[in-house]
């Protein structure tokens, strides 16, 4: 047994366990999210034209443009990770910091979006809101909870990409152990997901 | 040697990733396309199957999913799964329900 082999059976790491505690935690969100999700079925089926008529003031451009752009960041983080098991380390800081920039537009579509129904006097709680049916009450409480909610995780995101992005300059995550990098990849793909349904759930009502 | 087992990392490549993102792209646009058309009750059906596409594609190439040891993939049927009785119950209850 060489030198290099002891050293390295005693270097205590086990990345298959590390990425599946980050599973265990994804469950976790998806049971956040799952539960919102439920009551948003069970709303939508009780109260279906109401439903069809708040969702016809949301911005289904914007929207349609947040997906991709989430979508895009998606790719870049998992090039980032690609470009770390080649060695490429600037490359991955690169891609780390286009992510970052992507989830920070995703937010600037997010105000304008939520600035222009705040003029409009559409917040939860407002006079103009509270005067609509029921049904459409609860379409823009949902709104504002789960995409107020997926929102924050995007943000949650983009820091936790941030110390990344930090530790892969100061060399904490290199080529051979950047377990790291990929469990913040997992929380960025899992916020994608949830958009995923999001955005034919609140847009695309027909 | 175990220390390598342990670690078991794949290395993957830039172009399928692209590959991946173009036919999320694809289907995104499918989806927006698809709610100008009116399927009636159909609509929410077919937006509800292109998103599960899109999950499947994002887990299994994005989340390394498809290299990933087997464990893993059980884990994830078991918590969809529970997901899925939970949706069935609360809808066994709902669809009895009228306004």
């Amino acid at each position: 047994m060489s030198t290099q082999e002891v050293a390295d059976i005693h270097v205590n790491r086990d990345d298959i366990r590390s990425r599946m505690g980050m599973w265990l935690f994804l469950f976790s969100e998806l049971l956040l999210f799952g539960g919102l999700f439920f009551m948003y079925s069970v709303y939508r089926f009780t109260h279906q034209q109401d439903f069809s008529i708040a969702s016809k003031e949301m911005n289904i451009f914007l929207g349609t443009l947040n997906t991709v752009i989430l979508l895009t960041s998606s790719l870049s983080m998992a090039l980032s990770i690609v470009a770390m098991q080649k060695g490429k380390r600037g490359l991955s800081i690169f891609y780390q910091i286009v992510t970052i920039l992507f989830g920070l537009s995703f937010m600037v579509n997010k105000v304008i979006e939520w600035s222009h129904e705040f003029n409009a006097g559409n917040f939860p709680g407002s006079e103009v809101l509270l005067s609509r049916p029921p049904g459409q009450i609860l379409y823009f409480g949902l709104y504002y909870s789960m995409v107020g909610l997926h929102g924050l995780h995007v943000l949650v995101g983009m820091s936790i990409i941030g110390f990344m992005t930090v530790f892969t300059i100061r060399k904490k995550i290199t080529k051979d152990n950047y377990v790291k990098l990929e469990a913040a990849g997992l929380y960025w793909h899992l916020v994608d997901i949830i958009w995923i349904f999001l955005y034919p759930l609140f847009y695309l009502i027909t | 040697m175990e220390e390598i087992k342990l670690r078991d990392n794949h290395t993957h490549s830039y172009g399928i990733y692209v590959l991946v993102w173009l036919a999320l792209i694809v289907l995104t646009g499918l989806t927006a396309a698809i709610a100008g058309i009116s399927f009636g009750k159909l609509s929410i059906v077919v937006a509800i199957l292109i998103a599960v596409v899109k999950s499947y594609l994002v887990l299994t190439e994005f989340m390394h999913l498809k290299s990933e040891k087997r464990t893993f993939k059980a884990f994830i049927f078991v918590a969809l799964f529970f997901i899925l009785i939970s949706l069935t119950l609360l809808f066994s209850d709902y669809s009895f329900y009228v306004r």
